[in-house]
Order: structure tokens, then sequence, then C-alpha cells
């Protein structure tokens, strides 16, 4: 067992209400490259920062090189000889190439830095990689692929055995992907392991040797490479018990007529999508993160620009140049990140209720205070908001009543298409109920949801449609009766 | 909850430090507990509390007004312009004195929320440009205004003081503390306010219209520059050009002192109000102990240092809380 690099077993770790880390186990041996995948939330990047020192462990253990290890942050981990490169690149672009390898530890000639030292010892690593860069220039004027390079030398610099790679691939074109690849082999060749992230599951029979699967914090297996399909991966991703009853049948008929149409919309990470919404129906966007759901609504709504497109409301053709256009053909969005952009978390619950409606509580120049708080109080109490007054401020609220006050802020507009993205994100599951409950509520008073989940057992309990998207495009539709989660899986990661 | 416990404390803990510090000057100082004293105290207060009550406004968006100052002196500098050079009457003098400064403060606006410049730096750009526009237009001369029992005179007996001495202008600076406090409190104007420097986004995708709304509190708080300057002019007569520069933090330390937070979205006028009385008690109060306005300046100096660290220290009880 003298290959074994790193060996991390029944590894433990609960966040106050989740528990994210159930038994995670990972293997790694020396000259392996390691794939890691599993669905958004399946606890990979816990996992890794847990491995880097990020965050401690509950239990478990963690034997690299055969000796048990405890680090307390990145550094100690780097010091080690385990490196990790991020999805998003960490370089500082005003520094060389050459300052940003040897941040931390730079060359010194007495007391002053040694550049020349710098820029040669950078030269040799690159030169040992193949990889063509000068060490003189600012990282900034590098593109990605090469940026991400220097990243891989500054990780080694530290003479790290084991590379964890975050989905390495995400924002390079093909031909640095075959770049990467020759760096990744080499470094292989001599005998570092790599643990190596991805979403891309077409990649893995090309660049790894095994695979590890995991599934709601939980390990679910190893694989050999060579002797899987994609599929048999996708089963082992997605193949959990099922606890939530999915939905058997779509309950809008057939007749609902079409509130909103969106024609071949284009924006950022949004490649001519086009769909519609009926009256009644919960309609569902299915897709990895990344996948462009987020920025579709977003360009819908008015928050981000719109280049091209058609948006339908009720049969008529609107402009949306702003988030208020969006609002007052009655479209509300409920964003992912309720604390950055869907509440004043500061402020007093009443605050947030009207936020988007505060028009119809004025009284001459003032603001009618009391009919804010009586129509507040009747929302509270209406789809049970916790909170013990009105003035509350919502930051002292949990994530489930926080986002039933964005819900009451829409309802309070008089809002018809309701665009709620990731609903639950950070909810526990008492919570979740609430708020399932609560959306089929709505849409049974005629009101119509887009729900954007990244949980595959919330889109299949919830959805009538579902819609699915794989960078920027729609790569799949279908009815609610068809819907499975291998089928899913397999449009979401269905473009490379 | 014992959050609520300490928010509260920190919430008179203002208005004690000034009956502290009240008490402790009329102990200490030397006929500090007089009228004459009382009259000083407030008769410093007028201007700085008009500016302060504005960039209340501005600070709880989330920014800043650096211009305050040398916007309120180029006001008064234009309007002296009017009355000794163009020999206008001087209720038009005192209306172009507001017309100038709201216009800084319209131009303030425009710069921050459709140009999408820093208010730092925006507001650092209009302060260098009034300071410079108001010695240009006046070519450098100090402007007087009229001085009582002059024939304008009038506009000091009916801003600073009657003929008896009694200090009027306390009223008008209350007065328009409660009209603010109105408009902060109980307007859109001052619910977008506060929704602005809580959460601009969150605003914004709840439809509100940020760029007016926040050119608007500019142009508000130019306007209180206005009439800050208005004051100034009624107290101290003589508008010297090129100054002004420096008193905008006289303004922003009273708003900090009052335990408005520089990062927005929560704060108090009357806190401010206190803030600024803070200030003038201490600088009338270290005069009465024979102690020179530069020791003024170093305490002004420990009391925004000892309010922001209070801010933080409050803060960090609430994310503990929260946690």
């Amino acid at each position: 067992m003298t290959d074994v690099l790193l060996q991390m077993t029944d590894i433990q770790k609960s966040f106050p209400g989740v528990h994210a880390l159930d038994n995670a186990c990972l293997e790694v041996k020396k000259g392996e490259v390691h794939g890691l995948v599993g669905e958004n939330g399946a606890g990979k990047s816990t996992l890794m920062k847990i491995l880097t020192g990020i965050y401690k462990r509950d239990s478990g253990s963690i034997k690299f090189r055969g000796k048990e290890i405890h680090v307390n942050n990145t550094r100690e981990s780097q010091q080690l000889g385990i490196g990790i490169i991020h999805q998003e690149i960490n370089l500082m672009p005003h520094l060389t190439v050459a300052e940003n390898i040897f941040i931390g530890k730079e060359p010194m000639k007495g007391l002053f830095l040694d550049k020349k030292k710098a820029n040669d010892d950078a030269k040799k690593m690159l030169n040992a990689l193949n990889i063509d860069i000068d060490p003189a220039i600012p990282t900034g004027q590098l593109t990605v692929a090469k940026q991400q390079m220097v990243e891989i030398v500054k990780a080694l610099s530290y003479d790290s055995e084991l590379l964890v790679m975050d989905e390495p691939t995400s924002s390079l074109t093909e031909n640095e992907i075959e770049e990467l690849f020759k760096i990744i082999r080499n470094l292989k060749a001599r005998g570092h392991g790599i643990i190596y992230i991805s979403h891309r599951l077409d990649e893995l029979p090309i660049i790894t040797d095994r695979v590890t699967v995991m599934r709601d914090g939980q390990y679910v297996g190893t694989v050999e490479t060579a002797k899987v399909t994609k599929s048999e991966i996708i089963s082992m991703m997605v193949g959990r018990t099922i606890y939530e009853e999915p939905k058997v049948k779509s309950t809008v008929p057939a007749d609902a007529p079409i509130v909103l149409e969106a024609r071949h919309l284009c924006g950022n990470n949004v490649k001519d999508v086009s769909f519609c919404l009926h009256k009644g129906e919960i309609l569902g966007f299915a897709g990895l993160i990344g996948a462009g759901r987020t920025e579709t609504m977003r360009a819908l709504f008015g928050a981000d620009p719109l280049d091209s497109g058609e948006i339908i409301v009720n049969a008529e053709p609107i402009t949306v140049k702003s988030p208020n256009d969006a609002i007052s053909h009655g479209i509300g969005y409920l964003s992912e990140d309720r604390k950055g952009f869907g509440l004043a978390i500061g402020l007093a619950v009443r605050d947030n209720s009207v936020m988007a409606n505060l028009d119809a509580f004025l009284k001459g120049p003032f603001t009618n205070d009391p009919k804010i708080d009586r129509t507040t109080i009747d929302y509270v109490e209406k789809i049970n908001i916790k909170t013990p007054s009105v003035s509350q401020l919502v930051v002292n609220l949990s994530g489930g009543n926080q986002q039933k006050i964005v819900v009451a802020k829409w309802l309070i507009r008089n809002s018809d298409v309701l665009i709620f993205d990731e609903p639950t994100r950070g909810i526990d599951v008492g919570a979740k109920q609430e708020i399932y409950k609560l959306m089929n509520e709505l849409v049974a008073e005629g009101k119509s949801i887009i729900m954007i989940s990244s949980e595959l057992p919330e889109l299949l309990r919830m959805s009538d449609r579902i819609i699915v998207m794989c960078e920027g495009c729609i790569t799949g539709e279908m009815n609610i009766e068809d819907a499975t989660q291998e089928k899913i899986m397999t449009l979401a990661t269905s473009k490379m | 909850m014992e959050k609520n416990k300490k928010f509260n404390f920190t919430k008179i803990l203002a208005p004690i430090v000034l009956v502290l510090l009240y008490l402790f000057f009329s102990i200490f100082g030397r006929n500090f507990f007089s009228d004459d004293y009382l009259i000083n105290i407030l008769d410093g207060s007028y201007y700085i509390g008009f500016m302060a009550i504005g960039v209340t406004f501005v600070i709880i968006t989330g920014g800043i007004d650096l211009s305050l100052g040398t916007t309120m002196m180029c006001a008064a500098l234009l309007g002296g312009a009017a009355f000794n050079i163009w020999h206008w009457p001087m209720i038009w003098c005192l209306l172009l004195v507001v017309f100038v400064a709201t216009a800084i403060g319209f131009l303030n606006g425009v710069l921050v929320a459709y140009l999408n410049l820093p208010p730092f730096i925006a507001t650092l750009g209009t302060q260098m440009m009034g300071m410079g526009f108001g010695a240009i237009l006046t070519r450098v001369q100090t402007m007087r205004y009229p001085t009582f029992g002059t024939p304008e005179g009038w506009f000091k007996n009916f801003f600073y003081k009657t003929t008896a001495g009694f200090p009027v202008g306390i009223f008008w600076l209350f007065g328009f503390f409660l009209i603010a406090l109105i408009l902060l409190s109980k307007t859109k104007f001052g619910r977008y306010t506060f929704a602005i420097g809580s959460n601009r986004e969150a605003a914004r995708l709840s439809g509100i219209k940020i760029n007016p709304w926040l050119t608007g509190v500019y142009t508000f708080c130019g306007f209180c520059c206005g009439l800050a300057g208005i004051f100034y002019a009624a107290v101290y007569t003589s508008i010297i050009p090129s100054t002004g520069n420096g008193m905008e933090l006289l303004g922003i330390a009273g708003v900090v002192i009052g335990g408005t937070s520089m990062a927005g979205g929560t704060g108090t006028l009357v806190g401010t109000l206190i803030g600024v009385y803070i200030m003038s008690v201490l600088k009338q109060g270290l005069m009465s102990m024979g102690l020179q306005s530069h020791w003024q300046t170093f305490f002004t100096g420990v009391v925004v240092i000892g309010a922001v660290l209070l801010d933080q220290y409050r803060l960090k009880q609430g994310a503990k809380v929260k946690k």
C-alpha cells in the first residue's frame, strides 16, 4: 500500500441544520488522476475544504503519505504538499507571473527582493511543464487558460505531491483543455496525485484513472473509469431513494392559457432560449451550476441587459429594460441569494414586505404606516411567517421565514408570475415543506411559477413540466410524467 | 432578547454622553453653566446642524458628501455677491444661496447615481469646484452680509437672534429638524433612502428606480447646505472666499457620533442632532476651561473614533447573536 498518497475515511461534517458529509471517503494513489463527481451539493467542495483545512472535520481520518494529518488552514496543507487550484482564478492581476508564483516566499538578496532569481526560477518551473509563458509579464494580460497554468505552477512551487483541481475546464476552450490535459498527464508521469473535480462527465474517461462518486454528502463508490459508462456514473450520482413522492401527473389543465412566453432570448450566458409558461403551472428549470438558468431569469426580469429576444405576457409583447418594467407586468423574481438581492436584511419585516409596492401605501405625501402594518400582518398570518412582530429586523429571522417575506413582497405587489430561484436553498427540512405547500397554494390560486432548482427530487416533486439547460442553452424539455433523474442529468451534462 | 437590550443601550449612549459632558463642564468650567455659554453653544451649532441633517440622508444611502462645507460657502458667497455687487434685495439673495447649494447637490446626485462615480470622488471633485467657483465669482473678495440695524439687517433678527438677544435660530434648526424627521420616517423618500442604503440591489430588483431617488437624496443634502449657508451668514456676517474646506468633516463627525453607520442602511436624525451638540458643548466647554480651540479639534477626533469603535462593537455583537 505504499503507493497510496491520500486516504480519507469516514469523514463527518455537520453545519447547523445540515449534515453536509456523512461517511465520506476518498483514496488517491501516486501518479493517479482521480475524478470526484456528484451533483451540486453532493459534498465535493466540503470534502476538499476539509482536506485543505478551510473547514474542520467533526470526525474521521485523513492519512497523507501514510501519516495521519490535522491541518488548520490552507497554509499548513500547502506545506504538507497538498495544493488546490480553485475554479476561480486567485492571482493578483497586476503582479507578474513570477511574483504571483513566489508570493509569500519571495527570493531575497539581503534586504531586497531578488527579481532575477524569481524570474529565472519561475522560468525553470514553467519549462519543466512545457509551458511557454514569460514570467515577467503581469498575469492580468494572460488568457484564463494561461492564468490557470500559472496557478498550477504556483501550487507545485510548494512541492505539492497532491493537487486538487476544482472544475479546471469550466472556462476553457477545447484547445486549451487539450493543453491542460497534457500538463496533467505530465504531472501524473512525475508521480503527482491529482483530484479532478468536474461536472463534465465526458472528460472523465479521457483524463481520469478512477472516479469517486458522491451523493448527498455520502460516499457512493469508486470505480475504474475504463470499466464504466457515462450512464452508469450518472445512475450512481442520482441513484438515491427518493423520500419525496414525485409528482406523477401535471395538475395544469390542457387548455390553460399561456401567461408568459420568451422567444429567442440572448444575453450573457443565455443562448437563444425560448419557452412558455401556462397559467397555474410550475415550470421547473434544471441544470448544473453555470447552466445559465439564473442568467436567463435575470435577463427576463430586466435585472441584466438582454441582447435580443422577445417577451410576451398575456399575449402582448412587452419591453423589459429594468426590473420595474417586468414588475409592472406582474412578474416577480425571488433570487437564489436572498440576502444579496432579495431582502434588505437590516430593515424591518414591514419595510421589506411593501418595498415593491410602496405607492399603494401612501396617504398624500406620507406613508400610511397603519395600513402597511395591517397588510403585513395579514400576509404574516396568511403564509405563516414566524416573526415576533412586523417591526422585527429581517436579519433575525430564519432562512425559511426570510424566503416567505420575499414571497409576501411579491404577493403584496399582485405579481402573477413568480420566478423562484433555488427556493429552498439554505432552508431546513421542515421549512422546505412549508415553502412547497405555499408554492402549491399559489398555483392553485392561479399564479404561475418558474422554479429554478438544482435539487432533482425537488424538481420532480414540484414541477408540472421541466426544462433542462446546459451552458446557456436549453437541452431538453419534458412533461413530469416522463421525467426521471437520469434523463435530467444526462441532458444537463450533454454538452462539452 | 439580549441583542435588543444592547441595541437600546447604544441608542441612549449618545444623549447620556451629552448630558455628562454638560455636567462635567458645568462643574469644572468657569461660568460654563450660564446663558452666555448656552447661547454660544447654540450659535455655533446652526450651520453644522443643517449640514449634518442633510448628510445623514446621504450616509444612510451608503454614500458620503465631502462637498458640504464648500457648497455652503460657495452658495453664501454668491448670495453675498448678489447683495454687495449686484445689489439684489435681501430675500432674493437668500433664495439664491439655497438655489446654488441645491444645484451643487443635484450635480453630486447626477455624478453618483447616473454617472456611477464613487461618492467620495464625486463630492471631492465638487468640493474643490465649489471652493474655486465661489472665489472666482467674487474675485476673491470677502462678502459681507448686512449687520444688525442696517436696512436689510432684518434677516439677522429673523434667523439669528432678536434685538432682545433671544436666539431664534434654534427654532429654525429644530423646526427643520422635525420636517427632516418626518421626511425620513414617514415618506416614500425616506423609505427608499433606507432601502437603497440597506441593499441597493434588492431595492432595484423590487422595482425602485434607484437613480432618481439617489439624485434626490444628494439634492436634498445640497438644499440643507444652502440653509446652512444662510445661517452661517446670519451668525458670522463675513464670508471669506476659499474657505469651507474642512467644515464638511464637522457635519460628518456629528452624524457619526450620533451612531449612523458609514456602511449605510441605518441611522437616526436624533442621533445626528445630539452628535452636533456633543461637539458644540465640547468646544465651548474646553474654552471655558481655558483650553484653546485645537484642544476641541483633538477631543472631537477622540469622540469620533470612540463612536465608530462603539458602532463596530455593536455590529459584532449583532453578528454573534445571528450565529
